[in-house]
């Protein structure tokens, strides 16, 4: 058996070794670096846009940058009213994210239709119509504060990823995609 | 030019097109004028280029429907004229049968009025014609009838997704 060469200068740390599962590392690496699509519909946007300034800082829970393309991000926060006009890009933009990927729905339009449930003639009544969503926030709009809860609840989500699950979300085919 | 009181536009409009002015309305908080359909686009015009008159701006169009006024169901579309240059304005309004809702564009006269006019006729169902490209603008490009009409229906699902959950 030959012998590996401990190069950890470290006399604390020198022959200590780290035990864990592959899921565990990854999941937390992935969990502590959550990446959220730039992707705004209507006022909830505002908040979420607060939320990654200065005083609610998303960055400290690593999930600061917010991308430009859906295929390096892997969280969609719908933030805003989603119309028929506007469902099927919603469902084009996740069906372009990378597995594993989540989706909050933030604020009352997003969950349900909020004020336009009953006479919105053009709103879609509830963003699970189209795609599926992990985590619902409600709010008109949901405060900074509740979006940061919804993320780490996408953050639980995501530490009970298994490597070996090859589950994928999939969005319904019968919504149309635009030509 | 100097700013002019409603009764003194409403007098110049006259002198130029005795028959276009239907009906006046000066007593409201907006003093209206109800105008021809068909002399609607050579009203237009003067209020434009008449140093008198030099409506250089066109706010705002609104359509509405009326589907029980006496003597016929109506659609009105309704004009805000400003001038920058004097400091006046007025609301010019064409009423048209609601069976067939045209009325002659403006947009060669207020450049303005190109999206003005696709959203009256994307939501309330008027046609104005010689618009260069009269297509929805709001809802989506394969959506049926005017949801701004009285009578009209939200349809029960667009494209596979439900639209009626109560």
């Amino acid at each position: 058996m030959t012998e590996i060469e401990n190069r950890n200068p470290d006399p604390l740390t020198k022959n200590v070794v780290l035990m864990t599962a592959v899921d565990d590392i990854i999941n937390a690496t992935r969990a502590n670096s959550v990446w959220p699509l730039t992707f705004g519909l209507a006022c909830c946007a505002i908040e979420m846009m607060a939320t990654g300034a200065a005083k609610y800082d998303l960055d400290r829970f690593g999930s600061g940058p917010f991308r430009g393309t859906p295929r390096q991000s892997d969280l969609m926060v719908v933030a805003g009213t989603v119309t028929h006009k506007m469902a099927p890009r919603v469902k084009r933009l996740y069906d372009q994210m990378p597995e594993p990927k989540y989706v909050i729905a933030m604020g009352g339009c997003v969950i349900r239709g909020g004020p336009y449930v009953k006479h919105g003639y053009h709103v879609v009544k509830g963003v699970d119509l189209v795609i599926p969503v992990d985590v619902y926030i409600p709010g008109c709009p949901p405060r900074p504060e509740a979006l940061l809860e919804g993320i780490f609840k996408v953050q639980k989500l995501m530490k009970r990823e298994k490597i070996l699950d090859r589950t994928r979300r999939t969005t319904k085919p019968e919504v149309y995609q635009p030509v | 030019m100097a700013r002019l009181e409603t009764g003194q536009i409403i007098a110049v409009l006259k002198e130029k097109l005795p028959d276009a002015v239907t009906e006046e309305v000066l007593d409201g908080v907006d003093p209206i004028l109800v105008v021809k359909a068909e002399a609607w686009s050579a009203v237009a015009e003067l209020c434009r280029d008449d140093s008198r008159l030099g409506f250089d701006l066109l706010s705002c169009i609104t359509g509405v429907d009326y589907p029980e006024r006496e003597g016929g169901a109506e659609i009105e579309v309704i004009y805000n004229l400003d001038s920058i240059a004097n400091g006046h304005e007025l609301t010019v309004k064409v009423k048209l049968p609601r069976s067939d809702p045209r009325v002659a564009s403006v947009e060669s006269i207020w450049a303005t009025a190109d999206w003005h006019e696709r959203e009256t006729y994307d939501l309330v169902g008027v046609i104005f014609e010689g618009h260069h490209n009269l297509v929805r603008i709001l809802c989506a490009d394969d959506w049926v009838g005017h949801p701004l009409r009285k009578d009209y229906e939200p349809p029960d699902s667009f494209h596979g997704i439900k639209n009626v959950i109560y």
